[in-house]
This record gives C-alpha cells, sequence and structure tokens, in this order.
C-alpha cells in the first residue's frame, strides 16, 4: 500500500442515482500523484458519471472524495477548478464561438485578478496581467501542438485541434489534476500517437492525469494504473497487465462466463 | 479602442458632428426633433444597457424596463413637491443608479439556475411587478401617486444652472432640449465607453463563456453566479442612470411609461442593432426612435395626398410597420443590423447544425 500522502485524489464509497437507475455504486479508488490513472469500462458504466462527480457538476449521493488531503462531499465546480481538478468533455464543448486563444484566455480567469475597475481603467496592473493572460495562452496553444491562427475560431479547428485546444483550455488554470473525458475518441491513428506524446509531456510537467478512454491500446500504453467500472461498480483495479488478465474485466467486455 | 492616428482622425469629424448635430436637426427639421434625438440617447443607453445582459452574457431579459422605471422613481421621489425633497441631481441620479443596481441583483440571484425562456418568463414577470407596484403604492401610504404619476418634477440642474431653461450665449440661442442632448451624450458616451471596456477583459469574456456554455465555464473555474450577477449589475446600473435623466427630462413620470411594450421596444433595439456590438446597438436605439417618429409624421399626410383622406390612423400603420420591419431585418441580417463579429460567426449557416447539436447535448447532459 501507499502512503496516503501520495494519493493526490481518493473516493471512498461514492454512489450516485438518477432516480432508479443506480450510475454509481460504493466506488472507491484512489490516484496517486504523477500518474497516468486510466478508468475503463463498457458504454454506460458510470465513467462520465464519476468524473462529473469528481468535478462537481453532480452532486453526490453518499459516499465523499477528497483531493489534496481536503474532504469534499457537495462542491461547485469552479471551487474545485480553483483547488486544481480541470478537466475536458467527451462530447468537446469549447466555447465554439470564441478564437482559439480566446478559449484559453477563459481558462486563465481562475489564475487572474483584474475586476471591474482594472478593467475599466486599464491601469499598469491590469495591462500586465492582460499581456500575461495572451502570452500565457500562445504558449499553451504551442505545447499542444496547435499552429493554426490565433484568432482561428475554436469551431473551425479540426477535430483532433479542437480535443487539444481542450486540454490546453483546462492546463490553462493550472490544475493538479488534469481529467480527461474520451480525449482519443475519433482521433486517427496520427493524432492518437500525438496524443499519447502530449500525455506523456504533461505527466513529465508533473500534472496528474485522469484518463477515460476507450482506446484499449492507448491506455494500457500510458497509465500506471487502471480501474475498471461495470454497472456503476469497480469490478477491478490495478497496473494494466493484471487488469487485462481480470477475469471479471474479460467477462464484462466479453459477456457472459467468458472466464 | 486602442488609441492611435487613425482613430483620432476617425474620431475628430464625429465628435464635431455630434455636437453640431442638435443645431442641424433645428435647422432642417425642427424643435420637436431635437427632442426625439434626446428620447434616441435615452434609449440608446438602455440598450447598451440590456446589450451587457442580453449581448454578452446571454441572459434574455424581458423586464429591462423595471430598472429604468426604479431610475425614474427615485429620481421622482425624491426631487419633487411629492414629499418636498428636492435633493440635487448629483446625489439623486447616482443614488438612483445604485438602487437600481440593487434591484438588478435582487432580481438576478433568484433567475440564476434559469435559462432560456424559463428566465425569460421569470424577467417578465419581474419587470410587470415593479410596474404594478408603482400603480398601486398609493395606498395606505401615498408613496408613488399611483396611476396618476408623479409631476412637477426638478429638473436636472447642477448649481444654478439648469438643463431645463434656455441660454443665450455669444448670441446663440441654446434651448433646454439642446442642453439636454449634450447631457445625454456625454452619459452616453460614458456608457458606451464603459460597455466597450468591459467587453475586452477578463470580465467580458468571461460572460461570453457563459453564453457559449454555461457548463464548460464553470467547470473552467467561473463563478458564474457572480458573473452573472455582475451583469444584472452593470446593466440595470444604466438603466438607472437612464431613468433619473429620463424623469428630469420628462418632468413628469407614471407607471404606464414602463410597460412591457418598453420592455420588448428596447430588446428589439439590441436585437435588430446587433447584440453584442455596442455600434450596433447605437444604430438599433436611434432607427427604433427615429423611424416611428417619421411613420408618425409621415403617415397621415401620405395617406392625404394619395387617398384624399386619412383611411388608417397612423399610430396603428405605425406598429404594423414596425412589426414588418423586425421580420424582414430577422429574415435578412439574423444576427442584426450590425452584428458583432462574433454574433454573426454564431449565425453562420453552416454552422447552425453544429451549434444545435451543441445545445442539445447541453440539455440532456443538465
Amino acid at each position: 500500500m501507499t502512503p496516503p500522502s501520495n494519493r493526490l485524489l481518493e473516493l471512498t464509497g461514492v454512489g450516485k442515482h438518477f432516480g432508479g437507475v443506480t450510475a454509481l455504486a460504493d466506488v472507491s479508488l484512489h490516484i496517486h500523484r504523477g500518474d497516468i490513472y486510466g478508468l475503463i469500462g463498457p458504454n454506460g458504466a458510470g465513467k462520465t458519471t464519476l468524473f462529473n462527480v469528481v468535478t462537481g457538476l453532480y452532486q453526490l449521493d453518499s459516499g465523499s472524495f477528497q483531493f489534496a488531503g481536503q474532504s469534499y462531499t457537495r462542491c461547485k465546480p469552479h471551487l474545485l477548478a480553483q483547488v486544481g481538478i480541470a478537466r475536458t468533455f467527451q462530447n468537446i464543448r469549447l466555447f465554439a464561438n470564441m478564437s482559439a486563444l480566446e478559449n484559453i484566455m477563459v481558462g486563465r480567469h481562475l489564475r487572474t485578478r483584474t475586476g471591474i475597475w482594472g478593467a475599466l481603467t486599464r491601469n499598469a496592473a491590469a495591462r500586465a496581467e492582460e499581456r500575461a493572460t495572451v502570452q500565457r495562452a500562445r504558449e499553451l496553444l504551442e505545447y499542444v501542438g496547435i499552429n493554426c491562427a490565433h484568432q482561428t475560431l475554436a469551431k473551425h479547428l479540426s477535430y483532433g485541434e479542437q480535443r487539444r485546444l481542450e486540454i490546453a483550455r483546462a492546463l490553462a488554470t493550472e490544475p493538479k489534476l488534469l481529467a480527461l473525458d474520451e480525449p482519443a475518441a475519433g482521433m486517427n491513428a496520427t493524432e492518437t500517437v500525438a496524443l499519447k506524446e502530449l500525455l506523456q509531456k504533461i505527466r513529465a510537467s508533473g500534472v496528474t492525469v485522469l484518463l477515460i478512454e476507450h482506446d484499449v491500446k492507448l491506455i494500457m500504453g500510458l497509465c500506471d494504473r487502471v480501474a475498471v467500472l461495470d454497472y456503476g461498480k469497480k469490478i477491478a483495479e490495478g497496473v494494466p497487465e493484471e487488469v487485462r488478465r481480470d477475469p471479471a474485466v474479460i467477462a464484462a467486455y466479453l459477456g457472459g462466463e467468458a472466464a | 479602442m486602442r488609441t492611435n492616428h487613425k482613430s483620432i482622425s476617425l474620431h475628430a469629424p464625429l465628435a464635431i458632428a455630434l455636437l453640431a448635430l442638435p443645431f442641424i436637426i433645428d435647422a432642417l427639421f425642427g424643435h420637436g426633433w431635437v427632442r426625439i434625438a434626446d428620447f434616441a440617447l435615452l434609449y440608446i443607453m438602455l440598450a447598451l444597457g440590456l446589450n451587457i445582459v442580453v449581448g454578452y452574457a446571454g441572459l434574455l431579459d424581458l423586464g429591462y424596463i423595471a430598472f429604468f422605471a426604479v431610475g425614474a422613481y427615485t429620481y421622482a421621489l425624491l426631487g419633487s413637491p411629492q414629499f418636498g425633497l428636492h435633493w440635487p441631481m448629483y446625489v439623486v441620479l447616482p443614488l438612483g443608479a445604485l438602487i437600481a443596481c440593487g434591484f438588478g441583483v435582487l432580481l438576478g440571484a433568484p433567475t440564476l439556475k434559469l435559462r432560456g425562456d424559463y428566465l425569460a418568463i421569470v424577467t417578465l414577470g419581474f419587470g410587470e411587478i415593479i410596474r404594478i407596484f408603482l400603480n398601486n403604492l398609493n395606498a395606505p401610504v401615498n408613496i408613488t401617486n399611483g396611476p396618476q404619476g408623479i409631476s412637477a418634477i426638478d429638473p436636472l440642474q447642477i448649481g444654478s444652472f439648469s438643463f431645463g431653461s434656455s441660454y443665450e450665449w455669444m448670441g446663440v440661442r441654446v434651448d433646454d432640449v439642446h442642453l439636454h442632448y449634450y447631457l445625454f451624450l456625454a452619459f452616453t458616451l460614458l456608457v458606451i465607453f464603459v460597455s466597450r471596456r468591459l467587453e475586452d477583459s477578463r470580465i467580458g469574456r468571461a460572460w461570453v463563456a457563459i453564453r457559449e456554455d454555461e457548463v464548460a465555464a464553470s467547470a473552467m473555474g467561473i463563478n458564474t453566479r457572480n458573473i452573472k450577477l455582475l451583469a444584472f449589475a452593470m446593466g440595470a446600473t444604466f438603466g438607472g442612470i437612464s431613468g433619473g435623466l429620463f424623469a428630469g427630462f420628462q418632468g413628469f413620470v407614471s407607471p404606464e411609461s414602463f410597460s412591457l411594450m418598453e420592455s420588448i421596444m428596447v430588446l428589439c433595439m439590441v436585437v435588430l442593432g446587433g447584440m453584442g456590438n455596442v455600434g450596433g446597438v447605437v444604430l438599433g436605439g436611434v432607427l427604433l426612435v427615429a423611424l416611428p417618429e417619421l411613420f408618425r409624421n409621415a403617415a397621415g399626410p401620405v395617406q392625404q395626398m394619395l387617398l384624399g383622406k386619412v383611411v388608417v390612423d397612423p399610430e396603428s400603420l405605425r406598429m404594423l410597420m414596425f412589426g414588418l420591419a423586425l421580420i424582414l431585418v430577422m429574415l435578412w441580417r439574423p444576427a442584426g443590423i450590425w452584428p458583432s463579429t462574433q454574433r454573426r460567426r454564431e449565425f453562420d449557416a453552416d454552422d447552425s447544425v453544429l451549434h444545435q447539436e451543441q445545445e442539445t447535448v447541453y440539455d440532456a447532459s443538465k
């Protein structure tokens, strides 16, 4: 067992249901600092629900989670972003009519301070902050490998670029934990390879990554640890090799008593 | 907005034109039209305030005129024989703006979780509540004088200088409507300045982000509650200022000036002119004040000339033409006559499907 101090995110008995449907039932898991943690499972297993709970879009019905030593049960999304959880969305949710650069600048909102007074007077502090925001946004565009004109609208970017822009926007909030909901969905093989390299680069920079993915090859090649959800329950957890051989996992994916 | 030589060479003639405008209008069309120009400026201020709420933050507000009413009644109650109070303009105007701002927050707070149609209905109700309150606050204690309204309101006045009188400087006679024009112009320019500065700032970006995708905005760490309240408060403040000026200019306020029709009128200015674009909103304000007046003046004589008698009442024709104009603009320029670049992009035909898809996804995930 790892010492708890090394755990960035720890879920204890998390449950969530919608009416009669149990989306998550008593899920407990923990993510180590600096890891890429994979979350897999068949469609409808509750992966995105888990994401939404951890990022504050859903309030959990039972249990709690700890992030960086702090316990949360009910928390607003923007406060979780404040403490260092940033996310992307399964169906890309960029600010479609804002430019690529502006999208990332919105991500800087949290770490900048200019209020009404600064905006109206454009004093030295406000101007400096605005310059720094633009500068950081440019760096992040480059970091995730988008080489478009900065003024290109988010919705006019290619699909793969939109996915990467979402990651850049999330990184702009300076997260400790970056939660990616199927970042490789719809990408071609080349784009997936580039994504893999990007994720490794992000991990190397010290950001912990929580990854939902269907691309098993990507998960196995990238993740330090993996959890498998099925019908809202965690059925396996461990290093990718173990999980791949787990009979429960094989049953969940192939159906019936395959094992 | 950055000052450079190009913008100076562009702005100088504009400034001269704006300063000379009341005299030009007076010479060409007569006194009455300068008064209409004054009203146009008041409406532009209102429209710019609503533009912050609807255009930037994307919150459909159908009761916006309530803030105009709050500003107007604040001025009327504190500067008229109603309570025998005659507070000076430089106290009452800011106070009216502040109270309107408070009402903005008051309205914003319970509607934070509402969007689209639901928000529109609640704000519409709020606008009516204010109007009905003003209408009925004459009993048991007479505060607003009810439907009779408040009259003999103090003119806009700084020290002994009253905007409500005529002065003669160096042989040039400057009437009250001219003076009001300059006062309102100054306030309008201030409101434009504030709008533009806010638009192009961290706060303005947060408003647009909320309009684009509220869930993503909150996931990016934007405190959507505060930022939306800020939009309501800013918009209401502009409405309150405009209302105070209106009361001082008219000398009379009554609840019927603040009907739902007025809210819709202001919203039309924003939508027709071009949501989110300060220039477009100004244009919308000018057009929607000037064109109906023009039509009212022209409809009677034209009918007389063509048919020999007035068949249709110019007033009802006016609404007909107004409706027609709305439909035509929405058909041909759905983003408004002079839209913001951002809004125009949103209405690009090839993207509308994508946009729709995203909306659906949002609703499903809620």
